[in-house]
């Protein structure tokens, strides 16, 4: 009899969370459409994205082909973006490029995500000196200037592409641990937590399908801007020659190569920096239209 | 005021401990023997025996932690496996010149973002709002080591108004300043806008207007000093990127700071020299946070309530 | 026996435009204030009580809001039309005004001496010193204890109910013909509500002023106002002589108000209300805005839009068919449908 009534009471739960929800995406949705910036920086990201999946079809040369009789020409009909010192087509590159500077982007907010998100949600739910622990070590970490920490982890893993992977991720681990925590400390407080657990729900249940949806929102804002700054970072240290190294056609190293032709050959330069310039971009004006629709209270 | 700041002193105490920590970690996570690396390349057996005996590297790990930070408060950041010389005289040498340069960039960040913020909040949703912000919105986008690229070509190469790199003379600090103060700029004009017409919208603001006050009083008197105070902890904060920035503006720029001497030691494997020059750029922010937090009490005496 | 006329309104239109649409807060106010008198203006919230007092300080937000038709007279200067230079030196001089929020309407980093100092030193032009001491003096006028120390303190050292005495001094700061106050004991204690009330009685008297008084508060009213305007739904239904109005209210909605107070000379077990809603302000219906909930209703007060009208008694007004001529040879509405 009464494992029924736990039944029914979680049914009706999960319908009402399943409806708020629903109605949370619709709301969520047209205001997103209305925001211009917002679609702007969809179309932006969605143009990269698509990119990175057909860069073998797009590309019209071979990304790592060495052709010495034509190198440093000048954007042309035939290369578009001009060929670099060893006569590679630029176009091609950046294309294939992608891949590796969208990527390491995602995969470190991925890492820095995973691991902020648990450590935020332990900290947040079981306080006390949990929580003191946690919160001193990301202070440690938010203590490092900018990409410092990722440069202290690159020294000691090496360069490469999947360390520069790893460093930047660490970087983000405190941002999304923080946020979650904050978050998490507000829906434990809220009267249904406790109405579930009196009908037997233990704090597994609770964490992940109560109070992680509930801090989805925060975490997808915060996440939108990471990819923005992950892809900077990462570029930023595969152009100080620590991360992807030649003839990668990572967008940073190809700048950094770019450097030594700045009198020459300006568009070695110029091209991978505005492709990471237009995608960094999209990002910013996403992830403003995301806080707009997510967070009403910082409407204006 | 006193206790408040020599509270903070105290509680960045494990804030400090926990920077050496990691840092004195980064040799722990080196994959290999530590007493080799620090042995240099093509050390005999002998010679890093030798070491891992001077150095201590047989005794436990806590113990050469401990060891670590008595020498670090000594001033004994080890030595370069490069050239044998002291870390800290090293860094000391560096150090001022990285400072400089964050001194020019912060001060075009605080400058030319609350100037553009403050004529963005003025008039809000004008055209020159808009483009203001749009210009801030591709400030806060373009990496810092392609604007030093595109300013260098632009400036060195074509214009010839300015010296392609180095650290010689006043000219030499305009571009790679700008670089580096830009995206600070952006973040601080987009934050001074949102503040300000946050509070341009509040009843206190309606009342110096009842009062007949003139719309520059009411901008500068009322609005401007309350809408900074959120914009002194971004402040603050931009000076952290700032600083880490300086690793790349120093590269593009060719500037022997701070930044470029640890990028240069790790691709040296020059270990105790990263280490010396990552736990100094961070002390340097921990002091320039505690700065922040003083100077924020100092102005928002409300949080005494608190 | 007819007194100077200081402040007078004429069909006052503030229009909203949102994306819902035009919302008509104010639509047309009339009022009268004489020199010396307290008026009170009352309603419902979201009756356009506190628009109406922003637009006779021209501080209504615009976009979205604007003054779209009407007059304000001050002393027979029509502030609608004044150049902005014109209108500053009204603005806390000859017309000063007093807000809800004690806790918000005060900067929060500026010492209170110098917000009451700079008005002074706007409008009178006295040297610093001097209108520091003014101000400490204005501040001891509405009896704030210690006002020397007091002066130099930022708000969030004061009370709620000191603040709004610093609110009251500023106001007072350039001895205005006109105060308005917008619901200016709203936010505090009842206790302190009343000295602060007994304050401003007795300021009246000592400067002579004009006050208009902004409230949902009946009892407010009865206790400090000569005169009254309620409002309903953008506009004043009624307009005259507070003690009458108590006595013998004449529009609908006033006798639904006076009714829906507790009386504690009757033994009420219920407290009336009044049935219905207020109509939408993007959508006022052709006829009267109270028709939907008047019980007195006819076929006319639909149809057509009753205007705001001397009845025989002098300084009386009311919007309302049931006190014009005709009312009483009107049928019933649903009475002889047939022709």
């Amino acid at each position: 009899m009464a494992s029924k009534v736990t039944t029914t009471q979680s049914i009706d739960l999960a319908r009402a969370r399943k409806n708020t929800r629903k109605e949370r995406w619709q709301s969520f949705w047209s205001v997103m459409t209305q925001n211009k910036a917002a679609m702007v920086g969809a179309v932006i990201i969605g143009a990269y994205l698509l990119m990175m999946l057909i860069a073998p079809i797009l590309a019209p040369f071979d990304p790592y082909d060495i052709s010495l009789e034509d190198k440093l020409t000048p954007p042309s009909m035939e290369h578009w973006m001009g060929t670099d010192d060893k006569g590679r087509d630029i176009l091609s590159r950046i294309l294939y490029g992608s891949r590796l500077s969208i990527g390491v982007g995602f995969a470190s907010v991925l890492f820095g995500a995973f691991f902020g998100i648990t450590l935020g949600l332990i900290a947040g739910y079981y306080g006390k000196w949990v929580d003191t622990i946690i919160s001193r070590v990301l202070d440690i970490m938010l203590a490092f200037p900018g990409i410092l920490l990722a440069l202290a982890i690159i020294s000691a893993l090496g360069p490469g592409l999947i360390n520069v992977t790893i460093a930047v991720g660490v970087f983000s681990i405190p941002l999304f641990a923080r946020i979650v925590r904050g978050s998490t400390m507000e829906v434990k407080k809220l009267e249904y937590i406790d109405a579930i657990r009196t009908i037997g729900a233990n704090d597994f249940i609770i964490i992940f399908r109560h109070i992680l949806p509930n801090v989805m929102s925060p975490i997808i804002v915060q996440g939108s801007m990471r990819l923005a700054t992950a892809i900077l970072s990462a570029a930023g240290l595969s152009f100080l020659g620590l991360g992807a190294q030649p003839p990668s056609p990572e967008w940073g190293a190809m700048l950094s190569s770019g450097r030594d032709f700045l009198f020459s050959a300006p568009y070695m330069a110029i091209f991978p920096g505005l492709m990471i310039s237009i995608l960094v971009l999209g990002f910013n004006l996403f992830g403003d239209g995301l806080r707009d629709a997510l967070d009403p209270k910082l409407k204006k | 005021m006193f206790l408040f700041i020599a509270k903070r002193l105290v509680q960045i105490i494990p804030v400090i401990l926990g920077v050496t920590l990691v840092v004195f970690l980064i040799m722990q996570m080196v994959p290999g023997d530590p007493a080799a690396i620090l042995a240099g390349e093509g050390a005999s057996q002998d010679t890093i025996e030798q070491y891992r005996e001077d150095l201590g590297l047989n005794r436990p790990i806590a113990e050469q932690y401990l060891t670590y930070v008595g020498n670090v408060f000594q001033g004994d950041f080890g030595n370069s496996l490069k050239n044998k010389q002291p870390v800290l005289d090293e860094i000391l040498l560096r150090l001022p010149i990285t400072m400089e340069l964050a001194f020019y960039s912060i001060l075009i960040t605080v400058v030319l973002g609350l100037a553009a913020g403050i004529i963005s909040a003025v008039k809000p949703y004008s055209i020159r709002d808009v483009s203001v912000m749009v210009v801030a919105l591709l400030g806060i986008s373009l990496p810092s080591f392609w604007l030093g690229l595109l300013l260098m070509y632009l400036f060195s190469v074509k214009l010839q108004w300015l010296p392609v790199a180095g650290w010689d003379g006043p000219a030499n600090i305009i571009l790679p300043a700008v670089t580096l103060g830009v995206g600070g700029a952006a973040i601080v004009a987009r934050m001074t806008r949102s503040s300000m017409l946050d509070v341009i919208g509040q009843d206190y603001i309606r009342t110096a207007r009842a009062k007949g006050l003139k719309e520059h009083f009411v901008i500068y008197k009322h609005a401007l000093r309350n809408a900074l105070i959120p914009v002194i902890t971004v402040v603050g904060l931009q000076f952290g990127s700032l600083l880490g920035g300086t690793v790349l503006v120093e590269s593009v720029f060719a500037i022997n700071g701070l930044g470029r001497m640890i990028v240069d030691a790790i691709r040296t494997r020059d270990l105790p020299m990263v280490q010396g020059g990552v736990l100094v750029a961070s002390l340097v922010f921990v002091f320039v946070n505690l700065l922040v937090d003083v100077l924020y009490r100092a102005v928002n005496k409300r949080i005494d309530l608190n | 026996m007819s007194k100077e006329v200081v402040l007078q309104v004429k069909n006052l239109k503030t229009h909203f435009t949102t994306s819902k649409g035009i919302a008509k807060a104010v639509d047309g106010v009339d009022f009268t204030l004489h020199k010396g008198e307290t008026l009170g203006i009352v309603g419902e919230s979201g009756c356009g009580k506190s628009i109406t007092s922003l637009s006779l300080l021209r501080l209504i937000p615009s976009p979205p809001g604007k003054i779209v038709a009407g007059e304000i007279l001050l002393n027979n200067k029509d502030i609608v039309k004044m150049k902005e230079e014109e209108l500053r030196k009204v603005r806390g001089n000859q017309l000063s005004m007093i807000f809800q929020e004690p806790m918000t309407s005060l900067n929060p980093i500026i010492p209170v001496g110098e917000q009451i100092a700079e008005t002074i030193r706007l409008h009178q032009r006295l040297p610093r010193k001097k209108a520091w001491q003014k101000a400490v003096d204005l501040l001891e006028l509405v009896g704030l204890p210690s006002p020397e120390k007091r002066a130099k303190q930022e708000p969030f050292q004061l009370s709620g109910g000191m603040r709004q005495r610093v609110m009251i001094a500023m106001a007072l700061a350039c001895t205005p013909e006109v105060l308005i106050a917008d619901e200016p004991t709203t936010a505090l204690d009842v206790t302190i509500q009343a000295q602060i009330l007994e304050l401003m009685k007795d300021l009246q008297r000592q400067i002579g002023m004009s006050i208009i008084f902004i409230t949902h508060d009946l009892g407010v009213v009865a206790e400090v106002c000569d005169q009254v305007a309620v409002m309903y739904a953008g506009q004043v239904v009624e307009h005259r002589n507070a003690k009458d109005l108590f006595k013998t209210p004449l529009h609908p909605y006033t006798q639904g108000l006076l009714k829906s107070l507790p009386n504690i000379h009757e033994n009420q077990e219920v407290l009336q209300t009044i049935e219905g809603s207020v109509p939408s302000p993007y959508d006022y219906p052709i006829g009267c805005r109270f028709a939907d909930r008047c019980p007195h209703a006819k076929e006319i007060c639909r149809e057509e839009a009753p205007e705001l009208l001397e009845t025989e008694n002098e300084n009386t007004k009311v919007r309302c068919f049931m006190h014009t001529e005709k009312w009483n040879s009107i049928r019933q509405e649903g009475e002889l449908v047939c022709p």
